[in-house]
């Protein structure tokens, strides 16, 4: 009887795996809900709140994709992932988008099968440092031990930043971000290097958050994005365009309080955008009030900010770049038409 | 009637010889069909979704630093070398942390049997209390407590001349660099190389003749007084390379981290309370009528325990030795939790910037493997060597 399971379960192996062939858009509405890959420990972009509900940046652009298929944001179920554990559970289709402030690079695209969308938080590498060190400039870090929070593009960007300017450093690099926090606030290194956003949370769980301040220098651009799989352009196509239709219902004054109000809006681009005039949806292979549902539940890009990251949360971060390009920042929408 | 005619004729698929070998055959057949159908799988389905492969990634410049090697390296280099970086750490810590352990677990497996009671419950506690604290936890412990106890390093504790202490680590003086060391190191192995087949030499006179020949002084004497000899020769140089607080760390000496201390610590605090247990049931799986037989011929006691007790008790505490040693090889990658940069972690890195996982984690099972098996096989070789050899 032995061999014969077997050979059964061979055959079986062989029939699975020709069947998972089709789309990921069709995969999502088969399971009911969007599988997404999320930070799980990142304050302001992916954490569980006091009552266990995921909060944060990535999380409502998960959400906002959730309304754009389901025409329900709650539809989604989340997987914390490590740095190492991202890219791979996205490979093999253990996820169906990452958003987990992953930054763009042509080697992922390229080596990984990977494709990134419109991103979604523009970021860059800096320094947190004690105040007692006394320096006012990363120039002045030769010879530093730095502590490095894990993940590509950090470790690499803080040794060419050290390279470029003739500098020596010694790193060091622990996966647990409590534990390297830890070790940062006791003084096991000089200074500690990350995202600015992340410094940011970094610091406000620090003893004394006021005996430590940033460094004025970017070293690094971080356009972090939700990530896809290669070769499913139609599910790319739904993701892009749900983080454009956050920037654009922005852009065009939609909030979540006024979305009712602006179906009765005369604006030919309102009235496309929130599906009065069908079309766009249907071109997406979604309903016609994709966006409607998006802004109706999660906000616009704004209220997302706002309400995540911005100054009057812990982390009290400026819009800075991640303003809409009409106020100097680099959030942009192409047309929705 | 010949033999053959009183056996009637099997036929091969009823012959139980034969058909175990057809079974064989099967079923190395249909293993080696499903590993083909997996690797095949994974190839195409990589190549589908344009994931690369192959090991072309290991030449590209690795572009990170790594905060402690062995040799020279810098972010300039290539993959290869970042992961070799990573081998060596690895090694350094398994082979200092095995030596230590041999040495603690025996010191303590021994005090376990004492007939002070004082003596043999501290050993008792520490046996119990270190094998029940997971390891990790272990890890965070010390290396919490290096950097919580030692102050910065301007305020860099100063016990004894050219030693610092301090939250970066040790900072110790090494003699300056100076040709002699070389010859001195060669003397070393010469020496031990002598000491060694004055041992052998000993051990057959003591065979043949039964005369005894102290072989202690003459041993230490060739293997510590060559190179003395050599340095002597020299000029006897004592240019020392002292470290010095130079911008933010020390300069100069030698550096050994927290992340090592803690990760050599944490391993051999935790091995050796298990290499204790093996060598305690090692000695007492020898009969006490053996010791008995011992005395009552006449035997020193330092003799006992090395001529009779410790060669029977070896065979015991070998086997479960070895194992203990591949565990605290393996438990060397939970470096990654503080920050010590072993294999696990450097391929980590790699991993994480090439995307390359499926090669990164074939090279760290290749690397485990490598270490378990030479690990395994000179154990094995030094068991049948000291097995009672039956007359």
């Amino acid at each position: 009887m032995k061999p014969l399971k077997m050979v059964v379960a061979c055959i079986s192996i062989l029939a699975m795996s020709a069947m998972a062939m089709a789309g990921t858009l069709d995969d999502v509405k088969a399971k009911g809900y969007v599988d997404v890959g999320i930070n799980g420990s990142l304050f302001g972009f992916g954490m569980p709140d006091e009552k266990g509900e995921m909060k944060g940046l990535d999380v409502d652009t998960a959400k906002a994709i959730a309304a754009a298929v389901f025409g329900d944001a709650s539809k989604v179920k989340f997987t914390a992932l490590t740095a190492v554990q991202r890219l791979p559970a996205l490979q093999s289709k253990e996820i169906d988008v990452l958003c987990r402030n992953t930054t763009q690079t042509l080697s992922r695209e390229t080596q990984s099968g990977l494709n990134f969308v419109q991103p979604n938080y523009y970021d860059g590498q800096g320094f947190l440092v004690p105040k007692a060190l006394g320096i006012k400039s990363a120039k002045e870090l030769d010879g530093a031990t730095v502590c490095v929070l894990p993940g590509t593009t950090t470790e690499m960007n803080a040794a060419d930043f050290f390279r470029a300017n003739g500098m020596k450093w010694s790193p060091v690099v622990i996966e647990n971000t409590a534990e390297l926090n830890k070790a940062f606030f006791a003084g096991r290194c000089d200074a500690l290097t990350s995202d600015m956003s992340q410094l940011a949370g970094n610091r406000s769980v620090a003893p004394n958050p006021e005996d430590y301040m940033l460094l004025p220098e970017v070293i690094s651009k971080e356009p972090l994005a939700p990530v896809v799989r290669h070769g499913d352009d139609q599910w790319f196509d739904i993701v892009n365009w749900t983080m454009m239709a956050l920037i654009e219902a922005e852009e065009l004054g939609i909030t979540s309080q006024n979305v009712d109000d602006m179906l009765k809006s005369e604006n030919p681009g309102i009235k496309r955008f929130l599906g009065v005039t069908p079309g766009m949806g249907q071109m997406l292979g979604l309903d016609n009030e994709w966006a409607y549902n998006i802004v109706k539940q999660v906000g616009n890009y704004g209220e997302i900010f706002e309400r995540n990251v911005g100054p009057d949360t812990p982390l009290g971060i400026p819009r800075g770049l991640n303003a809409l390009w009409t106020d100097g920042g680099q959030m942009y929408a192409s047309p929705i038409r | 009637m010949t033999p053959s005619e009183s056996e009637p004729k099997v036929p091969f698929w009823l012959d139980p010889g034969k058909r175990a070998i057809g079974f064989q055959i099967i079923t190395c057949l249909m293993v080696g069909l499903l590993a083909w159908y997996l690797v095949n799988n994974t190839l195409v389905n990589m190549e589908k979704q344009s994931i690369a492969s192959g090991f072309g990634f290991l030449e590209r410049e690795a572009a990170f630093e790594i905060g402690e090697s062995l040799i020279e390296y810098s972010a300039s280099d290539s993959y290869a070398k970042a992961l070799f970086v990573g081998v060596l750490n690895t090694l350094k810590v398994s082979f200092i942390g095995i030596i230590l352990c041999l040495i603690i677990g025996l010191f303590i497996g021994v005090a376990r049997l004492s007939t002070n009671w004082l003596v043999k419950k501290l050993a008792m506690i520490y046996i119990e209390v270190m094998q029940n604290i997971p390891v990790l936890l272990q890890l965070f412990f010390w290396y919490a407590l290096f950097y919580e106890m030692f102050p910065s390093p301007r305020q860099a504790l100063n016990p004894m001349a050219g030693l610092f202490l301090c939250n970066r680590g040790v900072a110790l003086a090494v003699p300056a660099s100076h040709p002699a060391y070389f010859q001195m190191f060669v003397a070393l192995i010469i020496g031990l190389a002598l000491g060694f087949g004055l041992k052998r030499w000993v051990k057959k006179r003591k065979f043949t003749t039964g005369r005894d020949f102290p072989v202690l002084w003459p041993f230490l004497g060739l293997s510590l007084g060559l190179p003395l000899l050599v340095w002597v020769l020299h000029g006897a140089p004592m240019q020392m390379d002292v470290p010095e607080l130079k911008g933010f760390n020390f300069q100069g000496g030698i550096m050994l981290s927290p992340e090592f201390f803690a990760l050599l610590l944490g391993l051999v605090i935790y091995t050796s309370a298990f290499v204790a247990e093996a060598v305690r049931a090692g000695i007492q799986a020898v009969s006490r009528g053996q010791t008995e037989a011992a005395m009552s011929i006449g035997l020193k006691k330092k003799h006992i325990l090395n001529l009779v007790i410790l060669p029977q008790a070896l065979r015991v505490i070998i086997p479960p030795l070895t194992s203990q040693m591949l565990n605290l090889t393996k438990n060397s990658s939970l470096a990654i939790a503080i920050g010590y940069p072993d294999f696990v972690s450097v391929a980590n890195t790699t991993i994480n910037q090439t995307g390359q996982s499926i090669e990164g984690v074939a090279m760290i099972m290749a690397c485990y493997l490598v270490f378990s098996v030479s690990t395994s096989i000179f154990m094995n070789w030094y068991n049948k060597k000291s097995k009672l050899v039956e007359r």
